[in-house]
Order: structure tokens, then sequence, then C-alpha cells
């Protein structure tokens, strides 16, 4: 009987809506989306072409010196970078690594540019932060996978829907961090601002951004992160680099391939967090 | 012609002002205003003036209103209603534009807690209200190297603020505000952040500047005695009104209500009051028509055991004791001056009372008060102890 009274209504055809509604974007922008993809292909081809083109062995020296001079002058970290990417170069994955990092490396740089100019919409306008503020947490909650489908529909499979997705994936963390760090910015110095007769242009990037640099860039930090993880998952859609080993490993059940590729994201990934966090902290002293 | 002319300046907090408007202009009470509809009166109809060249100190206690309203000066808080006058111009009516011009050129602004901005160093900080007038590199380099040297900070043009202590931050502060060769100078609680040596130090030092840039300066401040040491007029705000406005004597000797008397009280009288507000009129005799005997009947009528002699044009001669004056007579002496003492303690009459005590203390008569080697008063012991005590009397007796 109770059941009846949730039966009332027949099921709502959302799932359907949504698909009519993705199909109807597909067709109508393709005449975006299709010069769009061909594009991005061909520069982040060229991006791998030029990163893979450049010896291991000078790769990895000169990742070691940035490391050893971002890092103040210690060899933990150069060392780590030796090792580790002698260890995906020794295991046959330097390729798939170079496929990687420009897909992260392309869609940070993307979530940068569009996460920034969001951020500071957001921290200027309180009918903008509370309009973004639940699209963020709706991109964030919503399981990875699912951005691969429309990904897919927009623009096939390969390399741009791996960023597309990624891009909807990672950018939330920038935009938050650079809306709370222009908020936090003391009112006096603000006030300051305002009392010597900067226009807004002025403040923003004289007193606003320079004194959220820090949040800001531990946001940029989360960005690339999450592409990261992205990016690896993007592989179930044709995205090539390291992920694409771990799928097909996964899919025969090989352990020991599976790991290998793991480990090499995983050096990769500790790699890049010390390069943009130390990139943060850099700044702050200066 | 006053620089700044603030007419019925009122801010009151709140989404629905024009209601709180309207009761406040009915007569209720910020309080009661509060109750009725949640808004909060910031400033309450403040009108007052400021001559160029004036220190003028707005004070008053912890949400009296007068961080609000120092910064409806600039409108760095929108009036709710009311005008405020800059040379003219009317500065709650201009377009944001023109407001930025005022604000670049006329006004500049110090903060409590400092406001400087950490990223850059002492140097950039000063030169910010430039850079933001596009004054090109060198010129502006030059003004805030100059501005900064004015304040002694010559040497730390590449610190970062950080690295230099409260009161040195203050100075940058202060550079960054005279480096635009502001008209007016807004300092919101300056000092206040400052531990009292350091503070002291930095009054001495605006009043030292102020000697060379007779710059006009709206210095809000908790401290009374630190309003009573800059300002030239004090306005004293309770409650967002101004409920008395005048030099620091006026305030100190006639407090409009029981507001300002109470905030008096605390003041240590002894390093305001000067030796003019609490001298009495002297009795005195005239030593060219006068003798023994007349000085001994003027100290019998009035009950006094010396008199203090002058001349005709009032110049202080010295003093004769009864005892002197007694002796005198029975020896049938006739001129005054044999027995005229001439060691008359005797202090200036812009003397502090802090300074008479000593005199006072060692004397056995009254102490003389001069101006010009002319006699226009005394103080007794009871006066001294009258004053401190705070008593409004005095007043009256300083006026001649």
């Amino acid at each position: 009987m109770l059941n009846n009274v949730l039966d009332f209504v027949p099921k709502i055809p959302v799932a359907e809506k949504i698909k009519q509604f993705t199909d109807w974007v597909t067709n109508s922008f393709s005449f975006l989306f299709d010069p769009l993809k061909k594009y991005f292909e061909d520069l982040m081809e060229y991006v791998a072409d030029l990163l893979g083109a450049v010896p291991p062995v000078l790769v990895i020296l000169i990742v070691a010196v940035i490391a050893f001079f971002i890092s103040g002058k210690r060899f933990g970290l150069p060392a780590f970078s030796i090792v580790g990417l002698w260890f995906i170069y020794n295991q046959e994955l330097w390729d798939h690594l170079i496929n990687t990092f420009t897909l992260v490396l392309i869609a940070s740089l993307l979530s940068v540019i569009i996460g920034i100019p969001i951020g500071i919409l957001m921290s200027k306008s309180r009918t903008a932060e509370a309009m973004i503020t639940p699209i963020l947490d709706f991109m964030q909650t919503m399981p990875a996978f699912v951005y691969l489908i429309p990904a897919v529909a927009f623009f096939g499979i390969g390399m741009v829907p791996g960023v597309f997705a990624s891009l909807i994936f990672a950018t939330p963390p920038t935009v938050r961090f650079t809306n709370l760090g222009i908020r936090q910015v003391p009112k006096e110095l603000i006030e300051a601002s305002d009392a010597f007769g900067s226009t807004a242009v002025q403040k923003l990037f004289k007193v606003e951004l320079p004194m959220a640099r820090a949040t800001i860039m531990a946001g940029i930090n989360q960005t690339v992160m999450l592409a990261l993880s992205m990016v690896v998952i993007a592989s179930m859609i044709g995205a090539p680099g390291l992920g694409r080993n771990v799928l097909s490993a996964l899919q025969r059940a090989q352990i020991g391939p599976g790991f290998v590729a793991g480990i090499g994201i995983v050096i990769l990934a500790i790699i890049i967090d010390r390069f943009t966090q130390s990139m943060n902290k850099k700044h702050d002293h200066v | 012609m006053p620089i700044i002319e603030v007419k019925n300046l009122t801010k009151i907090f709140g989404k629905n002002p024009a209601q709180a408007l309207k009761l406040l202009d009915e007569g209720f009470s910020k309080h009661e205003i509060l109750q009725k509809t949640g808004h909060t009166v910031g400033v309450n109809r403040a009108s007052f003036s400021v001559e160029a060249g004036e220190i003028f100190v707005i004070m008053g206690l912890s949400g009296s209103g007068k961080s609000t309203l120092i910064r409806l000066l600039n409108r760095l808080i929108e009036p709710t209603k009311g005008s405020i006058f800059i040379d003219g111009d009317n500065l709650s009516k201009m377009d944001k534009k023109s407001l930025r011009e005022v604000r670049r050129k006329k006004i500049s602004m110090v903060f409590q807690r400092f406001a400087l901005f950490p990223h850059r160093t002492v140097l950039e900080n000063a030169e910010f209200g430039l850079e933001i007038q596009k004054v090109p590199k060198e010129e502006r380099r030059e003004k805030a190297i100059k501005a900064l040297e004015m304040v002694g900070l010559g040497q730390y043009l590449e610190q970062k603020p950080n690295q230099l202590s409260g009161g040195m931050q203050q100075r940058v502060g202060l550079a960054r505000a005279l480096a635009n060769d502001p008209e007016v100078l807004l300092m919101d609680e300056a000092f206040s952040a400052l531990d009292p040596l350091i503070r002291k130090e930095m009054q001495d030092e605006l009043l030292d500047l102020q000697g060379t840039m007779k710059k006009t300066i709206i210095f809000i401040t908790h401290d009374l005695d630190e309003a009573l040491r800059l300002g030239d007029r004090i306005a004293l705000m309770k409650d967002g009104s101004i409920v008395q406005i005048g030099t620091p004597e006026e305030i100190l000797m006639n407090p409009a209500n029981d507001y300002v008397e109470k905030f008096v009280e605390d003041v240590d009288r002894s390093k305001i009051l000067t030796a003019q507000h609490i001298m009495k009129r002297p009795e005195t005799i005239n030593i060219e028509k006068h003798g023994p005997r007349v000085a001994l009947e003027r100290m019998r009528e009035e009950g006094i055991s010396t008199i203090f002699v002058v001349d005709s044009k009032r110049n202080l001669k010295g003093y004769v004791t009864a005892d002197d004056a007694s002796e005198a007579r029975k020896k049938d002496v006739r001129d005054i001056e044999e027995i005229l003492r001439t060691n008359v303690p005797k202090v200036e009459k812009d003397t502090p009372m802090y300074d008479i005590f000593t005199v006072i203390h060692d004397s056995p008569i009254p102490v003389a008060v001069v101006e010009k080697e002319k006699l226009i008063g005394i103080i007794v012991r009871g006066s001294v102890i009258a004053a401190l005590a705070g008593e409004s009397e005095v007043s009256t007796n300083s006026a001649e």
C-alpha cells in the first residue's frame, strides 16, 4: 500500500533527457568540437614529440638540476628524480611517461587559465560565488569515470577527450583556492589600496593576486595532482600514457606490469608535486 | 576657509537605512534604533570643519564611531546621508573617477595596523601611491626616498616590512602617505598599536614633521593623553555623535556633559594644566604709593601673611611679610623698600603644573605667576590641590 504512494509518479526519464541533451550538444556544436579536437590533437602531439625528441639522459639531468635549485640546494629531491626517472627509462616506459606528462601539462595549464579568472570572479561577486560553488561541488563529487562518457561523445577517443575530462575534474581546486586566497587578503590592505586611489584592476594585480599567490599555488598544486590521476583514468577512452599500461595489465590480470606502470605514475606524481610545491615556497621568501 | 567641511554626516549599517534614518530624525537613540530596526547607527549627524594646517583629533572609546567617521571622509565607507566638502568640492557626490583623483592627490591615510604590503620592500611600499598614479619610475622613487628620509628610514629601503619593528613599520606607513604630498592626512589610531615609549616618540616626531609640513591632519585616537598632546582641536564622540568640539583646554575645563567629564577625569591634569589655569588674583600694594602701614592693613583685611609689591605698571618688585611690616610700623619706617624682599618664587604663566610642584614645595609664600615680569597671579598650595582634584572652578580664576 505504502509503496503505491511512492509509485504515484512513474519513473522520470532523467537518463534519457541527459542523453538527448548530450546528443543535441554533440550535434549542434560539432562545428566547434571537431576543429577543437583537431587543433588540440596536433598541439599535444607536437608537444609530446618535442619532449620525446630530447634524449632521456638530458631530461633526467635537467630535472635533477632544477630539483637541486628549487629544493634549496639539497640533494634528496635531485637524487630521487635521477633514480626514479632512470627506473622508468629502464622499464621501457619512457615514451608513456612523456605522453602522460604532456597530457598533465596541457590539462593543468588549461585548468589554471580557466580556473583563475573564474576564481577572481567568485571573489568579487557574492552572487557568482553562490552560483559557482555548488557547480564545483558537483564537478568534484561526481565519480570521475562519468566524465569520460560525454568526453567521448564530444571528442571521440584519444588525447583530447582525456584532457577534457581531466579539465572538468581538476579545475575546481584552482577556482576555489583563487577565490579563497583573494577573500583572505586582510581588509586593511584592501582599504590601503583603495585609500590611495587604486582602480579595481590595479588593486587586483598589485595587491590581491600577489597576496593570494601562496594560496593560489596550493590550489594549482592540487589541480596538477588531480589532472594526473584523471589522465590515468582517461586511458580507458584511449588516452596514451602510463595509464594505458595499468589498464591493459588490469584487463589481463598481469600483476607485475601493472605495478611497474603504477610505480612509474607514483614517481611522476612525487616529482610534479614537489616541483609545484617548492615553487610556492620559493615565492614566499622572495 | 576650512579645507574640510562635514555637514550632518550619517552612516547607518543595515539593509534599509531609510527607516532608521527617520527614527534618528525623530530623536530615537542609537540603542533604541538597534532594537527597533536591527540597524546600527555608525555615525549620527556629525558636523565639523577642519582648517588647513590644523591637527584635528577625533576621540572616543571603541564603538563610538570614530573609525567609521574617518572612513566616511575618504569614502572607504559610503555615507548614508550628509556631505563632505574638501576644498569646496562635495566628496559625497563625486563619481568614482573624481573620488579616485581626490584619494590620489588630496587625501592619504595611515592605518592602525600599518597595512603595509608584505610582498613589497619598504621603498616599494612608500612609492605605492605614486605608482598607482603612474608617476614615472625615477620620479616616484625619488619622492618615496625623500619621504622615507623624512621619517628616518633612509637606510632601510630594501627591507621587507616584516623585518622592521612596529614603530619603524608605522614610519613606513607615514612615509607612504606623505610621498603623495597630500593636503590632508587621515590617521586612524595610527600609534595605538605601538608600545607607550615608541608611541610618545612617534607623537613627538609627528609634531616635528607637522611643524615643517603644515599638513591638515585628522587623527583618530581613544587615548585622551594622545589627543591632548597632538590636537589643536579635539572632537569627542559617543554613540556615533560628536558631543563636544574644542581646544584641549576647553574640553578639560568645560566638559560639555557628564560623558566628557568622565572621560576627562582620568587625565593626568598635572601635565595639561599650566600656571595660568590655577592661579588666583593677587593681592598687591604699589611700591610708588604705599608704605608698610597700608601693607599691614591690606594683609589684615585679606587674612594673609605676605603681600606682593608691584609698580604702577604691575611689574613685580618683591613682597613684604606681615612681621616685617609690623616691625617697620613700630620703628616708624615709611619706605616700603626697606622691608622689601626680592627673592620671590615665580613661574611663567605657561609653566605646566607638574613643574610648579617643586617650586611651591620649597616656598613658604605663594608663588608668583608672571608674564614678562608683570605679576598676573599667584598660586597657593590649596589651588594646586584643588586643580589636581579636578575642581572646575579653577578655570574661572584664569580669566584675567
